[in-house]
């Protein structure tokens, strides 16, 4: 089976993403002022083949904390659907 | 002679600087390639500044999967001297070879120009030639320095006094900003417990002649060529 799986990875929540930090600002100064709390982090899609779901997801999440994240400063969140 | 190894990765600029800065002092130094996995009987390890891979993924996260990196590993393992710098220092965090991240700069911008230091530890092949307490300036560039770490690693690095060089402000009321990225507790360098691996994001290689403006890097390579490999039975055996 393959399996395609979304990752999402995103700054550890409490540390200072300058980054949505200043996406945030440039909102605000386009007039959306009700906008807050912007983080930026990155999407990842791959294909997983592994005989069943489980052992997709198990196989990617080894992947994230080997190398699509760093457990220093990253979360992940997975998604594992069939494709 | 001192056989001092540069690493080479797609991406590396800084590469020249190093063997050039190493060589002033001395040192046989010549440039080792990241798919080899041979040091070539390298005494001592520079991983040069630049930007690895185009930084794909995050600073420094390829490139610590490169062959090379086996055998820098090994060689940290068995005590051999490893200095990263800029991005090599990124490269050896992610590496695990040295605790914590470094992360987009606070400000966001690359920040390329001197800052002042200060030298806290002179117990590394890199270092010992410093008096502790010693003020330097060097150039730092890159966009991705902000050192951090958990506050417990934090604590531990203090606690041990791991921090190599740290961010100061100039006494002397200059504009230069204490610290240029928003590191945690203003850290520049640090080294693991041994000392025998050493990350710092300023360039000393760049600094290292007064024909370059600054001077002060020089005495990272000085202190490196006085560096005696130590003959341990382990480290005989895996050469």
């Amino acid at each position: 089976m393959t399996y395609r799986v979304n990752v999402r990875v995103m700054p550890r929540a409490g540390l200072l993403d300058p980054q949505g930090q200043a996406v945030e600002h440039a909102l605000s100064a386009l007039g959306f002022e009700e906008a807050a709390g912007v983080r930026i982090g990155r999407a990842i899609e791959l294909e997983v083949a592994a005989p069943t779901r489980a052992e997709a997801e198990a196989r990617a999440r080894q992947m994230c904390d080997k190398l699509l994240a760093n457990p220093v400063t990253e979360d992940y969140l997975l998604q594992v659907e069939e494709s | 002679m001192l056989n001092v190894a540069v690493v080479r990765f797609p991406g590396s600029n800084s590469d020249f600087d190093a063997l050039r800065a190493a060589e002033a002092v001395g040192a046989k130094a010549y440039f080792v390639w990241h798919r080899d996995t041979d040091l070539q009987g390298a005494d001592v390890v520079i991983l040069p500044g630049g930007f690895s891979y185009g930084d794909y993924l995050r600073a420094g996260a390829i490139a610590r999967f490169s062959p090379v990196m086996r055998a820098v590993q090994r060689h940290a393992a068995d005590g051999g001297p490893v200095l990263g710098i800029c991005n090599g220092f990124q490269i050896l965090c992610e590496a695990h070879l040295l605790p914590g991240a470094l992360m987009r700069n606070a400000g966001l911008h690359f920040v390329s120009k001197p800052v002042d230091l200060v030298v806290e530890r002179n117990d590394t092949p890199f270092t010992a030639g410093f008096t502790i307490g010693t003020r330097i300036r060097l150039p730092v560039a890159h966009g991705e320095g902000r050192f951090l770490a958990s506050d417990d690693t934090l604590r531990m690095l203090e606690a041990e006094g791991r921090v190599v060089l740290r961010y100061v402000a100039d006494t002397e009321g200059s504009p230069l900003q204490p610290n240029p990225n928003g590191s945690a507790a203003h850290i520049a360098g640090i080294g693991n417990a041994a000392g025998n691996v050493v990350g710092i994001m300023p360039h000393p290689e760049r600094a290292d002649e007064p024909v370059l403006g600054l001077a002060d890097g020089r005495g990272f390579f000085i202190s490196m060529a006085a560096w005696k490999p130590q003959p341990s039975t382990e480290r005989m055996s895996n050469r």
